[in-house]
């Protein structure tokens, strides 16, 4: 086990170096000059030389790699050009909402997909079943930012039940923060709740015709007990893994949501540094984002046999 | 000369049986019903984007400060080109500059198709390429794939972000930005079929003949990858579309005078409580569109590529 852990880690550093690479290069491939378009339209030619001096730009590009990458691992991801303090205080600041969202999506998305699939799969082929099913192909089709503004529009405009956008935080009051939380959660839980209520829905279905769910009902087990512990475990894999993957689908939908309800988490702190071309933070958060998503799917891989002892490593 | 005279017989055989099987597929295909649902709305769609000018709408980019923020349904004075005015009812509303929302979203309808035709040939004709070496030339696939996993390790709208965020805005440029975080699925879908389908005598036999590295290829190995693509085109295309959308959404898309679907709901964010129509209608549009491809590919895929609709 440890000796598969220590493999998968290994395994994930070529894929960080490409990422590593890929961010490191994205300001170099810009056309033109780096440092001025860093330095914006109205530079002098002596603040655009600073700012070659600063990035090490003379330097060869294998140079510049190593000092960037030295500084990374150090936890110096630079200063934000335009918001003018470093990097690392500015996401520091903004991680909150962002992981609060994740959190109360994914509990809340989880908690109606699971029950929806296995329920799906069943009831095959009945009206829950079909509904839940078309319900999911429009989750995928419709654009959280349509869905997020048509809640806004109900709940929050209409019938004044929660507060249109903004954040409170967690700390310091925490009725208020659920408050700012349910409509974004429930936003970007849609497309969540589409994917895994699928996934739960075939792979339960495969399971279900397997001997030992027979043997299960044989033994006068009730519906539930059979749902839950013997065709659920033994679907979770599949759901495990596309959970996992649909970690990036959260990150990307997180952006997007952030900017429909004005929390002020990473995800607009990437839109407002892409608007103002701020190079060190939009490469900081897509790299943190990246690290965030590859660890979430070692750990999933890894919990694997948590869920099936048949699986070794 | 002896080598090309079975490397013929080989090869018109293979072609006619692959032909004929896709051929009674196709025929399949278009024959299932989320296929022919998905079908009509998307035709529905086309023919508004290609009949735009001729539906009753107006420039779509003209700027009109008497007639800004109307309620869908309002009667406006519309001054013409040659001086005179004309009345006409806004049917979708007018935006905060006085712009034809109605108008605005048919356009849109170009934008948004274009965008999801452009990104789904370009990613699924690009990824084809790169994991036809992959899985076919062995000292190429160790590099390829270690480069398409740290892709697939970024976020895909993420990646799109961050590469808009390099180049100018424009329409290719997001089209490109959608098309690179798309490659490493089709490579990976296209690996995997070559890893499989390299084993089969066929393609021993095809060897064995002397045939060319290039029209193995070409010829042996990539028909059995069509069937699997085009289901893999169609919901890169749904992707393609929605991504634009919120790029445009976001501000960081299409230039925002252009009209497309985002730009309309970006640009009636602001007013979004007493004007909720510049959100609403081209959210529609929207919708329906990616919904429809999205029927169309679950249809095409349950017929083309069986293996998978028994996965998902």
């Amino acid at each position: 086990m440890l000796d598969f852990i220590a493999r998968r880690l290994i395994a994930i550093i070529p894929v960080l170096a490409v990422v590593a690479v890929f961010v490191f290069l994205m300001l170099r491939l810009t056309p033109g000059d780096p440092a001025a378009v860093i330095a914006g339209d109205n530079a002098t030619s002596d603040q655009i030389a600073m700012i070659r001096e600063k990035l090490g730009l003379t330097l060869p590009i294998w140079q510049q790699f190593a000092i960037w990458m030295g500084d990374i691992l150090q936890g110096n991801f630079g200063e934000s050009y335009f918001f003018k303090k470093t990097v690392a205080e500015l996401i520091a600041q903004r991680v909150e909402p962002t992981l609060a969202l994740a959190i109360c999506t994914m509990v809340l998305a989880l908690s109606v997909a699971l029950p929806l699939g296995v329920i799906a799969a069943y009831k095959q082929g009945s009206f829950l079943d079909r509904f839940v099913m078309g319900v999911s192909v429009l989750g995928f089709s419709v654009p959280s930012f349509v869905i997020g503004y048509c809640l806004i529009y109900v709940f929050a405009i209409e019938l004044g039940w929660v507060p249109v956008q903004g954040y409170t935080r967690i700390g310091v009051d925490f009725g208020g923060f659920i408050e700012h939380m349910i409509l974004p959660s429930i936003t970007l839980g849609i497309i969540y709740v589409a994917l895994v209520a699928r996934i739960t829905r075939a792979s339960v279905l495969e399971v279900l015709n397997e001997d030992y769910i027979r043997t299960a009902r044989a033994k006068g087990l009730s519906n539930r007990v059979v749902l839950m512990r013997h065709a659920l475990r033994n679907a979770a894999v599949p759901i495990l893994t596309v959970i996992g993957i649909g970690v990036a689908l959260l990150i990307g939908g997180a952006v997007v949501t952030e900017s429909v309800f004005g929390l002020p988490g990473l995800g607009r702190l990437t839109v407002e540094a892409v608007l103002s071309r701020d190079f060190p933070t939009i490469q900081t958060v897509i790299l943190l984002f990246s690290v965030v998503y590859v660890v979430v799917n070692l750990l999933i891989d890894i919990s694997y046999t948590l869920f099936d002892p048949r699986i070794r490593y | 000369m002896s080598a090309i005279v079975p490397d013929e017989i080989v090869d018109s055989a293979s072609i006619a049986a692959a032909s004929a099987k896709r051929r009674s597929l196709l025929a399949l295909a278009i024959r299932n019903p989320s296929v022919i649902i998905g079908g009509v709305i998307l035709l529905f769609m086309l023919t508004i984007a290609i009949l735009a000018p001729v539906l009753g709408t107006v420039d779509p980019t003209r700027i009109d400060p008497a007639s800004r923020n109307k309620k869908p349904g309002v009667e406006i004075t519309y001054k013409q080109e040659d001086g005179t005015s004309a009345k006409r009812t806004v049917l979708m509303g007018t935006d905060s500059l006085g712009r034809d929302v109605y108008s605005r979203v048919l356009y849109g309808t170009r934008v948004s198709l274009i965008v999801g035709a452009a990104v789904a040939v370009c990613a699924v004709g690009l990824g084809l390429v790169i994991g036809l070496v992959s899985g076919y030339v062995r000292w190429a696939d160790g590099i390829i794939m270690r480069i398409m996993d740290g892709l697939m390790a970024i976020p895909g709208i993420l990646l799109a972000i961050a590469l808009v965020s390099i180049w100018r805005a424009g329409i290719v440029t997001v089209i490109f930005a959608i098309v690179i975080p798309e490659i490493p699925r089709v490579v990976r879908l296209v690996r995997s079929i070559v890893l499989t389908v390299r084993e089969e005598p066929y393609v021993e036999g095809a060897i064995s003949v002397g045939t060319p590295t290039f029209i193995l290829l070409f010829r042996h190995i990539m028909p059995n990858t069509i069937a699997p693509l085009i289901v893999q085109a169609t919901f890169t295309a749904a992707a393609a579309i929605l991504t634009e959308a919120i790029l445009s959404f976001l501000g960081i898309g299409i230039p925002p005078e252009t009209p497309s679907w985002g730009n309309i709901m970006a640009e009636g964010r602001t007013l979004f409580r007493v004007f909720p129509h510049n959100i609403l209608y081209p959210g529609i549009f929207l919708a329906f569109t990616v919904l429809a491809i999205n029927i169309m590919g679950d249809g095409l895929r349950d017929t083309l590529d069986p293996k998978m609709s028994k996965k998902v």
